[in-house]
C-alpha cells in the first residue's frame, strides 16, 4: 500500500428517508479541522434515493465536494449494497481518512468496510486530531474498558484511517450556504447477487414503551423533592424538550411514583450520560454511585447542604418546582 | 471478560487493577446464547460456543455448557494476542472455516471495548450476509430461512436472510436461562477444548498483533473532574446560568 497515494477526509452523510442525520453534519464540521490541518479536501459521500437535493446542505456544514450515488438498492439502508458503494469510492478515490457516525446504522456498516478493505476502524472515537508534530498522525482517541481509561489509537499502515463517532459528541459549524462545493455524480457496479442475501421486509416506526436510560444521553432525574406525579410531569417536559428520559431515585420508585426500570443507583441502573440533571435528589451514596461517572452533572435542591452538590458541575440551591418549568418554557422559546 | 462496572485504575501508573475484578458472561453474548438455547428447544439445534482470550475464560464456557451448549471451543494461543477487532474477527472466523454451521450468533458488543465490530467483521471475513441489534429470531425449517426483528433508533426492521449467515444479539431482548443443577454438574464431565493458533484456518499475518492495523499509542486514566460551583440564585438567574451551562457545553 502506497500511502502516499490516500488523501483527503471522507464523511459518511447518513440520510433516513432522506433527512441528513445531525452527526454527518457533525462529522464534516471535525472534518473541516482534520483537513484544514493537512491542506486537504472535506468529501462527503452520500448514499440514498432521490437524495441528490441535499447535496448542498453537506457543502454548508463544510464539505468540499459531495459524491452522491443515487440508486433504487439504495433507498433503504441495508448493510450489503452500502458496502459496495463505499468500498468502490475507496478503491477509486483513496480516501486517508473516513469518518462515520456511531449510530445503529454506522456501527453496521463501518466494521463491515473496514474488514473489506482490511483496515482498521476505531469505535466512538471522543478526540480526533492531527498531531502537530512533523509526522502529522491522524489520532483517535476512545473511552476504553467500560470508559474506565481513555485510549489513543493510530492506524500507521493502513488506509482508509477509519472512525465512528458517537452522535452529539462533534460540533457542527455554523451552516454557511454562501459555501461552494462539487457535486459529482458517482456510478456504482453493483453485485445484485449478493445483495439480494437480505431482504428487508418492513420497517417499523414506534414509540418505545420500555425505555432504557442507560443508554440515555440526557437524564432529568428526581428524588423526594419532587413530591409526587404532578411534579414528575414537570421533569418529563423538561426531558422532552431537551431529548432525554427521566429517571429517579429510589425513593420515588419506593412511594410508586416511578417505575423501577427507571431507577438510578446502587439498586438501579448505573447511569452516564452527558447530562444528568438531578432536581430535589439529596445524594444518598447508593444514588451517587449509579449516576457520579455523568459527563455534566446539575443538581437543584432546595437544600444546599444536601451532599448531591458534592458531585454537581453546577448546584443551584433553590425550588425546582418554580426553576424546572421555567427552564423548559425557556428552551421552548429558543426553538422557535 | 472482566465485570466493568467493578473495574479500578491504579492512579500512579494508569494501568488497570484486576486483581478480584470478577470474570463474567459479555451480557450481548448471553442474550445470544439464550437465543441459540432456544433454537435448539425448538428445532434440536447443535450449539457450539467459542471464546478467545486467556486460559481462564474456560470459566465462562463452563457456564455457557452448564446452560445447555453442546459443545466449547476455547482458542486461547500467544499468537492471537495483541489483537485488534479486525485481528480478532479474523482468529474466530478461521475457527468458523473449520466447521459446518447454519447460524453465527455474537454479542452485539463488549462491555469492556464496546466496539461492535467483531460480529459484522467475522460475517465479512467469511463472506456470509448479516443483520445487526438482533432483538427477536425465528427459523423456517423448510426453507432454511431466518426471520430477524432488528432494533433501531426508531423503532424495529423485519429482515429475512438464509442459513447460513451471521447476527449480532442484544441482551436486553432475552433474559437467558439460569445454569440447571444437572447442567453445572455435567458441565465439569464436558471437555472443554483448547485450540491453539494452528487449528485455525486463516493465515499467520492475519492474528494476533502483526494482524491488527490499529495500534495503542497511549492509554491514560480519564481526566478527575474539577471542583464544581453551586450557586444560591433567584430562579430567574438559575434558568441563565443553567441555559448558559448548556450551550457552553453544546447540549443545546
Amino acid at each position: 500500500m502506497e500511502l502516499s497515494e490516500y488523501k483527503d477526509v471522507y464523511v459518511f452523510a447518513e440520510q433516513r428517508e432522506g433527512k441528513i442525520q445531525n452527526v454527518a453534519l457533525e462529522l464534516l464540521g471535525k472534518a473541516r479541522e482534520l483537513a484544514d490541518a493537512n491542506n486537504e479536501k472535506v468529501v462527503a459521500i452520500l448514499l440514498g434515493k432521490g437524495i441528490k437535493a441535499k447535496a448542498d446542505e453537506l457543502i454548508a456544514a463544510g464539505a468540499d465536494k459531495v459524491l452522491v450515488v443515487d440508486h433504487d438498492l439504495l433507498k433503504d439502508y441495508l448493510t450489503e449494497p452500502y458496502t459496495q458503494a463505499i468500498t468502490q469510492i475507496i478503491k477509486e478515490q483513496k480516501p486517508s481518512i473516513l469518518l462515520i457516525g456511531a449510530t445503529t446504522i454506522g456501527r453496521d456498516l463501518g466494521p463491515r468496510v473496514s474488514a473489506r478493505n482490511c483496515t482498521g476502524l476505531t469505535a466512538d472515537a471522543t478526540k480526533l486530531e492531527i498531531s502537530d508534530d512533523e509526522a502529522h498522525e491522524f489520532r483517535m482517541t476512545r473511552p476504553a474498558f467500560g470508559g474506565n481509561l481513555m485510549a489513543t489509537i493510530l492506524c500507521k499502515e493502513h488506509r482508509p484511517q477509519m472512525s465512528t463517532v458517537r452522535p452529539g459528541v462533534m460540533q457542527k459549524m455554523p451552516a454557511d450556504p454562501s459555501r461552494k462545493g462539487e457535486v459529482v455524480d458517482y456510478s456504482i457496479n453493483f453485485d445484485e447477487k449478493k445483495i439480494a442475501r437480505v431482504k428487508l421486509v418492513k420497517t417499523v416506526k414506534e414509540e418505545k414503551t420500555v425505555t432504557d436510560i442507560s443508554q440515555a444521553k440526557i437524564l432529568v432525574s428526581g428524588g423526594r423533592g419532587v413530591a409526587n406525579k404532578e411534579g414528575f410531569a414537570k421533569l418529563e417536559a423538561l426531558a422532552k424538550e431537551l431529548g432525554g428520559e427521566v429517571s429517579s431515585s429510589r425513593a420515588m420508585v419506593d412511594a410508586g411514583v416511578m417505575e423501577q426500570s427507571r431507577q438510578v443507583g446502587q439498586t438501579g441502573k448505573t447511569v452516564r450520560p452527558n447530562l444528568y440533571i438531578a432536581c430535589g435528589i439529596s445524594g444518598a451514596i447508593q444514588h451517587l454511585a449509579g449516576m457520579e461517572e455523568s459527563e455534566y452533572i446539575i443538581a437543584i435542591n432546595k437544600d444546599k447542604f444536601a451532599p448531591i452538590f458534592s458531585v454537581a458541575d453546577l448546584g443551584i440551591v433553590g425550588d425546582l418546582h418554580k426553576i424546572v418549568p421555567m427552564l423548559t418554557e425557556r428552551l421552548k422559546a429558543m426553538q422557535k | 471478560m472482566p465485570d466493568t462496572t467493578e473495574v479500578k485504575i491504579n492512579p500512579q501508573t494508569g494501568t488497570l487493577i484486576r486483581d478480584g475484578v470478577p470474570s463474567i458472561m459479555n451480557p450481548d453474548d448471553k442474550g445470544g446464547l439464550e437465543f441459540a438455547l432456544q433454537l435448539k428447544d425448538k428445532f434440536g439445534a447443535h450449539v457450539t460456543v467459542i471464546t478467545m482470550g486467556l486460559p481462564q475464560a474456560e470459566e465462562i464456557l463452563r457456564e455457557a455448557l452448564a446452560m445447555g451448549v453442546d459443545r466449547a471451543i476455547l482458542l486461547t494461543d500467544r499468537k492471537l494476542g495483541g489483537a485488534d477487532t479486525l485481528a480478532t474477527s479474523n482468529s474466530i472466523a478461521g475457527a468458523l472455516r473449520t466447521m459446518d454451521f447454519d447460524l453465527v450468533i455474537t454479542g452485539r458488543q463488549a462491555i469492556d471495548g464496546d466496539t461492535a465490530q467483531v460480529g459484522p467483521q467475522i460475517a465479512e471475513h467469511l463472506d456470509l450476509p448479516q443483520v445487526s441489534y438482533m432483538e427477536d429470531l425465528q427459523y423456517d425449517e423448510a426453507t432454511k430461512t431466518f426471520t430477524i426483528r432488528k432494533q433501531t433508533e426508531e423503532g424495529y426492521q423485519i429482515l429475512q436472510m438464509q442459513a447460513p449467515c451471521v447476527v449480532t444479539a442484544l441482551a436486553s431482548a432475552v433474559q437467558p436461562r439460569y445454569m440447571s443443577v444437572n447442567g453445572i454438574v455435567t458441565a465439569y464431565d464436558k471437555e472443554v477444548e483448547v485450540w491453539g493458533a494452528d487449528k485455525i484456518d486463516v493465515p499467520e499475518d492475519r492474528i494476533g498483533k502483526a494482524g491488527s492495523p490499529t495500534s495503542v499509542f497511549k492509554a491514560f486514566p480519564k481526566q478527575l473532574k474539577p471542583a464544581g460551583e453551586t450557586h444560591e440564585v433567584t430562579p430567574e438567574e438559575a434558568v441563565e446560568l443553567i441555559i448558559n451551562k448548556l450551550k457552553e457545553k453544546h447540549i443545546i
